[in-house]
């Protein structure tokens, strides 16, 4: 009760946020850019003082110019895009590899050797070796391998970049819902199979939804750490975000302008999940039964 | 013994042990469970008497020893233990509703997914069941907002849904605040009037004494003593009974 007012008092606060910034620009587009008839001298001078500054012919040379925000614009939407898949497919694959993982470590007893049992087994070292090499190797380069080694006749960048964060992002689901699996009391399980619930339909109706709720959060902020995380996929020659904003930096030959602008686009972004994913966690232990 | 058909449990020579047979939760138990019985087992604590219950439906596997149930060793790797554990109902000291579904999604999920029971006909046999129990307006509430005496009421019921033959409790009442105790044991009574075969493991000496057609006494993993409620509870043999029965009563 006392948690839904302040997840009320957070919006608010945040709408306030909102409100102050959107009053300062709507003040500084009057200032500055609204046409006018006539406007009193000190405007006059004010923006003949801004449009001649050092700072805004910066500002017009790295982003007005040959419509260079484009490359910021479009960049934000490949981040956007690579981070949307890589997180779908990282889940779809950590879900996969988890259930693997914990399945055999409660069915080695049921199922007593056999196929199966091979079979099991053999995906269980399969998934170990993929979380080891996945989670002992620097993301970069499995991206460089994927790109240059195994997709070197294809040239869909974003195709690669989303297999690559993806698969390197479902070695640390796979852990997360590993540990979701893990802390749902034991009885449950019990319960599930007591009523004669096979161990797939158990984990189906019974634990994943419960894993679920648990580690949403935590699956969230696997988003939160993509979207910083893709900012490497220069190095395959993507054209996102970061990749965006070097591209201007090596055409005006100023670095400040568009690396802090993409620095604060990234700060921005991070800064709203995070505080939705507060949110998430709030409402979450609100509604814990 | 087994030839006799009104016996729908029997165990023979039941073993379990642990850790490379250091401990011996169970260790060589042998009794047969009639219908319609309703058979209250009582011991000390870590006597074995839960790892007795849950190697009735496999939730542990015995080491050695057989179970059969309705003429069939379940213990043998070709039975269905999925489909007989629908015949066994249980219920457990900590309740264990899934706290993720409604009252009444936690009662018709197992007929729905199992006996293939239509959304209407499990939600029809779920209203008369927590009308029995007394819960009827609780079916859209959530286990959480359950007192345990209602939850415990809730498992029951749950496990009734599925019709089993057999139901097992280990320790249903003994995570309850004490004045909920009467509520379950209440439900608990009029299932066995109703000739419910049943196997229970408790504490609640009244409960055994006026409900229980057989008690039995298990102590370091064996029966000890089994007899009728008045031949345990009055004439205890064992002097390992006397002395638990002076601790407990
Ligand atoms: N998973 C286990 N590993 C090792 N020992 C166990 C395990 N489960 C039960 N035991 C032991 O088996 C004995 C019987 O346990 P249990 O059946 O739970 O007793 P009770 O229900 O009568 O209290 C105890 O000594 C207990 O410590
Ligand atoms: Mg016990």
């Amino acid at each position: 009760m006392s948690g839904k007012k302040t997840n009320k008092t957070k919006i608010r606060n945040a709408l306030i946020v909102i409100g102050v910034i959107a009053v300062a620009v709507f003040i500084a587009y009057l200032l500055l850019f609204m046409p006018m008839n006539s406007m009193p001298s000190w405007m006059e001078n004010l923006r003949t003082a801004f449009f001649g500054s050092a700072f805004y012919l910066d500002f017009e040379n790295n982003f007005i110019t040959d419509k260079r925000y484009m490359y910021i614009v479009k960049g934000l939407g490949v981040t956007f895009e690579v981070t949307f898949f890589a997180v779908l497919l990282g889940i779809v694959l950590g879900v996969i590899v988890a259930l693997v993982r914990s399945s055999y470590d409660t069915l080695k007893e049921e199922l007593k050797g056999g196929f199966g049992k091979a079979i099991l087994f053999f995906f269980y070292k399969l998934c170990g070796v993929y979380l080891t090499v996945i989670r002992g190797t620097p993301v970069v380069v499995q991206l460089m391998i994927i790109y240059f080694v195994i997709f070197a006749s294809s040239n869909n960048k974003i195709l690669v970049a989303v297999l690559a964060f993806g698969i390197n992002s479902g070695a640390y689901v796979a852990e997360i819902i590993r540990g979701g699996i893990m802390s749902v009391d034991k009885g449950q399980f019990e319960a599930g199979r007591s009523l004669g619930f096979g161990y797939v339909r158990t984990m189906a109706f019974i634990i994943i939804p419960q894993a679920f709720k648990t580690v949403l959060p935590a699956l969230a902020n696997e988003f939160i750490v993509l979207i910083k995380e893709t900012s490497v996929s220069g190095y395959v020659g993507l054209q996102e975000l970061t990749k965006g904003g070097d591209i201007i930096r090596s055409r005006t030959y100023s670095a400040f302008m568009p690396l802090i602008a993409v620095a604060v686009i990234y700060l921005v972004i991070v800064m709203f999940f995070s505080w939705l994913v507060s949110l998430l966690e709030r409402r979450l232990k609100n509604s814990e039964r | 013994m087994s030839a006799d058909n009104n016996v729908i449990i029997s165990v023979t020579d039941l073993k379990k042990h642990y850790n490379d047979g250091e401990v011996k939760a169970l260790d060589g138990v042998t009794t047969d469970i009639k219908k319609g019985e309703v058979v209250v087992v009582i011991g000390p604590s870590g006597s074995g008497k839960s790892t007795f219950l849950r190697s009735l439906n496999l939730l542990e596997r015995p080491t050695s020893g057989t179970i059969t149930f309705e003429g069939t060793d379940i213990t043998s790797p070709s039975t269905d233990i999925n489909k007989l554990r629908q015949d066994m109902g249980m219920v457990f000291q900590h309740f264990n509703l899934f706290p993720h579904l409604t009252i009444l999604r936690n009662m018709t999920i197992a007929p729905m997914k199992l006996h293939g029971l239509s959304k209407e006909e499990a939600e029809k046999k779920a209203m008369e069941l927590l009308e029995r129990v007394g819960l009827k307006d609780r079916a859209s509430a959530y286990p959480s907002q359950l007192s345990g005496g209602q939850k415990q009421r809730i498992a029951i019921v749950r496990a009734l849904a599925m019709d089993p033959q057999v139901m097992l409790f280990d320790e249903p009442t003994s995570a309850l605040d004490p004045e909920m105790v009467g509520e379950v044991l209440d439900v608990m009574k009029v299932l066995a009037k109703a000739g419910m075969t049943m196997v229970c493991v408790t504490h609640e000496m009244g409960f055994a004494r006026e409900v229980a057609t057989r008690v039995i006494f298990m102590d370091c993993g064996r029966i000890i003593e089994e007899n009728t409620p008045e031949g345990i509870f009055d004439h205890p043999q064992n002097e390992r009974l006397q002395s638990f029965l002076k601790k407990v009563l």
